[in-house]
């Protein structure tokens, strides 16, 4: 194990803060009890629970009966989406019910949705997203029906780091009755979350992703938007999601909305600097490199770029062995030689979009890792490059 | 100060992870990767996913857990699809061309030293290793030649040369093979000595991407426009019976012909030749059996170049058959023939002959009509 390592893949996973780790430790150890038992046990951890529920509410301007803890971003994902839809359709008295989203979005957004689609008989339109991901209010408003039950739009890109306008969006959604979720698993290290001004019905969160622990997801529903568990059992979480709540990840979850609350606008200012030496020099000393996703408008840390005939995941792995950790972009790999939809999407040619690669930098990044990748990164290519040629 | 660096091509299995093991202890820079390769879809007898025998999970399990043990990197590398592109469609093309594919040539080519190389060389490894049995002499080790060799393994028995007889100087110079200089059971015993917990495989006669029932099944399912019914004849071009496409018979085959009795007729019956402008199965008695030579469309040769003159040597047109001698003429256009002394009885196109100089392998290609 190398131990000059550095880690550059927070959009991947970000380790646990250390006042999460301390916030949890008692329910690690001797306040053990299950949430749902009467007894004294049950108590504490129920009271621990209602605080997280409140914590986490307020970080995003909700109320605390409109937050549901859930095991991953994932699964905050199906259930809003879902849950969401079907009841929605329902209650619309619709036969069919129509979904709206884009390809840019995550995997769970996407392959719920099709599967919801081919399933639960949905039809479903993805709009085209412009050549930084993003979409607009107009594609959605082109693509809007009178059955439309549900529209899903992300709030940050993980492969490219753009911004969607949702709260302009959840404004034409509100406007058409159409319920609005959003996906906003990658944002709040970075941006501050009001669900009012964003005007979602659903929005999904994963506390991994912002210095909590894995395992662990948080789902707005906003109150009296239409809903359905999929987990289903004891009723836990007001109904939306049985099974014994995970407490001491749920005071993680709560603990970690805290601590970025305090860090964000510090560590944005902080990271968008190093973010920009970042890119400024790799488009400096890589030769045929390509920033992907908006050049302003995008997360603080993160820096995507696609290399010109360069196989992305060769490139990872060739920082690896020197010690970097990065991503391709896509968590995704099945040994297709297909790029990812994101950058098709986008619009980016073959050549380019195989070439892959993200970097996104988090709280404990220093100035140090940045002039160790821009060492790295333009040998690490060249290398890459030269073996095609050299096999070929 | 670690030697280069090393890419060891894992599976899991104890010849890889011996291999692994030596080169830790030489002082190289190890990293392993191991490759998933494709395999025909469908679940199990226990509703499991079906996985290439090469790469299942719980190989690429044992692989990872070997790794960090010996404390090297390791890369679980999908290439599902590059394989079924170079090895598994090239091999149904040549049932389409009325031959009987080895598709182990194109992995070795494009997978394990094309697209797996690359892959090595894009890490910054010098050499890319795995753990079959042969063995490379290098220009100046006891070797005179100024090309890399390729040798068999020491082990007769487990050698794998013939498979690899695709390999150029490129690749030879880029190539370790630590296991060839040993026998199965010294080994094994390394593996006891290295504690390494590698499992020992079931050696299967069946290719490795063929998961539910034999090729045949596999190409009625996955290419049923290979396998066209026709008529099988006889030497004198008369029909004797039907069969169900080319595919399904092979050079010397005995069993599942299916004629019609002929009066005149008592000898057994053995597929002679299969003739695709025809669609039919040539079928004849054992004295039509034989022949002694064997033509080589596209020769490769491990030193890059044909030799100057025709060459007495041995050959093999089979992976277990014996090796017989005769005389390689390289001819016009990378083409070659070689004249066995004795005649032989299956000669296929669609296999491999591959030339042996003693030890060394001198080259090999596809047998094909000509």
């Amino acid at each position: 194990m190398n131990p000059n390592r550095i880690y550059l893949d927070h959009s991947a996973t970000t380790p646990i803060a250390q006042p999460v780790r301390k916030a949890m430790q008692p329910f690690l150890e001797s306040q053990f009890g299950n949430a749902s038992s009467m007894h004294s046990y049950g108590r504490d951890a129920s009271a621990a629970l209602d605080d997280a529920h409140f914590v986490t509410a307020c970080a995003i301007n909700a109320r605390a009966s409109e937050i549901v803890f859930t095991g991953c971003g994932t699964e905050s994902d199906n259930l809003a989406l879902r849950g969401g839809a079907l009841a929605a359709r329902k209650q619309r008295g619709l036969a069919r019910g129509h979904l709206i989203s884009a390809l840019t979005e995550h995997h769970a957004v996407e392959v719920t949705l099709k599967q919801m689609a081919e399933l639960h008989g949905f039809d479903l339109d993805f709009v085209p997203v412009d050549a930084h991901g993003c979409v607009s209010v107009d594609a959605v408003r082109a693509a809007l029906r009178p059955d439309t039950v549900l529209v899903s739009v992300m709030l940050a890109n993980n492969e490219v780091g753009s911004y969607n306008d949702v709260a302009a969006i959840g404004a034409l959604c509100r406007a058409h009755e159409v319920l609005l979720h959003t996906d906003a698993v990658q944002a709040p290290a970075y941006l501050a979350l009001d669900v009012r001004a964003l005007n979602v019905d659903y929005l999904a969160l994963s506390a991994h992703k912002f210095y909590g622990p894995k395992g662990v997801g948080v789902l707005f529903i906003r109150d009296g938007a239409p809903y359905l568990p999929l987990l289903t059992g004891g009723g836990h979480e007001r109904g939306r999601r049985a099974g014994t709540v995970n407490v001491a990840g749920a005071v993680g979850a709560a603990a970690a909305m805290k601590f970025v609350a305090g860090e964000r606008e510090a560590q944005s200012a902080r990271l968008r600097a190093l973010r920009d030496r970042l890119i400024a020099g790799v488009m400096q000393r890589v030769p045929d490199a390509r920033l992907t996703g908006h050049p302003v408008e995008r997360l603080p840390g993160h820096a995507s770029f696609v290399f010109k005939n360069v196989d992305g995941e060769s490139l990872m792995m060739a920082l690896d062995v020197e010690g970097i950790a990065v991503s391709t972009g896509s968590a995704c790999t099945s040994g297709d030689p297909e790029p990812s939809a994101v950058l098709t999407a986008m619009g980016i040619a073959r050549e380019w979009a195989l070439g892959g690669l993200r970097i996104t930098l988090g709280y404990d990044t220093t100035d140090a890792h940045i002039d160790a990748v821009l060492e790295l990164l333009p040998r690490c290519v060249a290398r890459v490059r030269a073996a095609a040629e050299a096999v070929h | 100060m670690k030697k280069s660096r090393v890419v060891i091509a894992m599976s899991g299995g104890v010849d890889s992870s011996v291999a692994a093991a030596l080169l830790v202890e030489q002082g190289y820079d190890v990293v392993g990767i191991m490759l998933r390769l494709w395999a025909e879809e469908g679940n199990d007898a226990y509703g499991q996913p079906n996985s290439n025998r090469c790469c299942a999970p719980e190989a690429v399990a044992d692989a990872r857990a070997i790794a960090k043990m010996l404390g090297i990197p390791f890369y679980d590398i999908h290439a599902e699809a590059v394989f079924k592109q170079r090895v598994v469609d090239t091999w149904i093309d040549g049932y389409a061309n009325a031959s009987t594919p080895n598709p182990c040539f194109n992995c070795n080519r494009s997978i394990r030293f094309g697209f797996l190389m690359q892959r090595a060389l894009a890490l910054g490894a010098e050499y890319l290793a795995t753990g079959h049995y042969v063995r490379v002499s290098r220009p100046g080790e006891g070797n005179t030649d100024s090309v890399f060799k390729l040798l068999k393994g020491r082990d007769e028995k487990k050698d794998q040369s013939y498979v690899l007889h695709v390999l150029g100087q490129r690749d030879l110079s880029r190539a370790m093979f630590p296991c060839g200089e040993y026998v199965k059971h010294e080994v094994r015993e390394l593996a006891r000595k290295f504690n390494l917990p590698a499992a020992e495989r079931a050696e299967s006669q069946d290719l490795c991407f063929l998961t539910q029932g034999d090729y045949r099944g596999f190409l009625t399912r996955q290419a049923p426009q290979v396998a066209q019914p026709g008529p099988i004849l006889n030497v004198a071009g008369e029909e004797i019976g039907r069969h169900e496409g080319l595919p399904f018979y092979t050079v010397g085959q005995r069993k599942g012909l299916n004629v019609s009795a002929h009066s005149a007729n008592t000898e057994a019956l053995y597929v002679i030749k299969l003739d695709k402008a025809r669609n039919a199965v040539i079928a004849g008695p054992a004295s039509a059996l034989g022949s002694t030579n064997a033509f080589v469309g596209a020769m490769h040769y491990c030193a890059d170049a044909a030799p100057d003159a025709p060459l007495r040597c041995t050959a093999k047109i089979r992976y277990k058959a014996r090796e017989a001698p005769g005389l390689l003429t390289p001819l016009v256009n990378g083409s070659a023939e070689f004249l066995f002394d004795e005649p032989q009885r299956d000669v296929t196109p669609g296999q491999g002959l591959v030339c042996y100089d003693g030890d060394a392998v001198i080259g090999g290609g596809v047998i094909s009509r000509r």
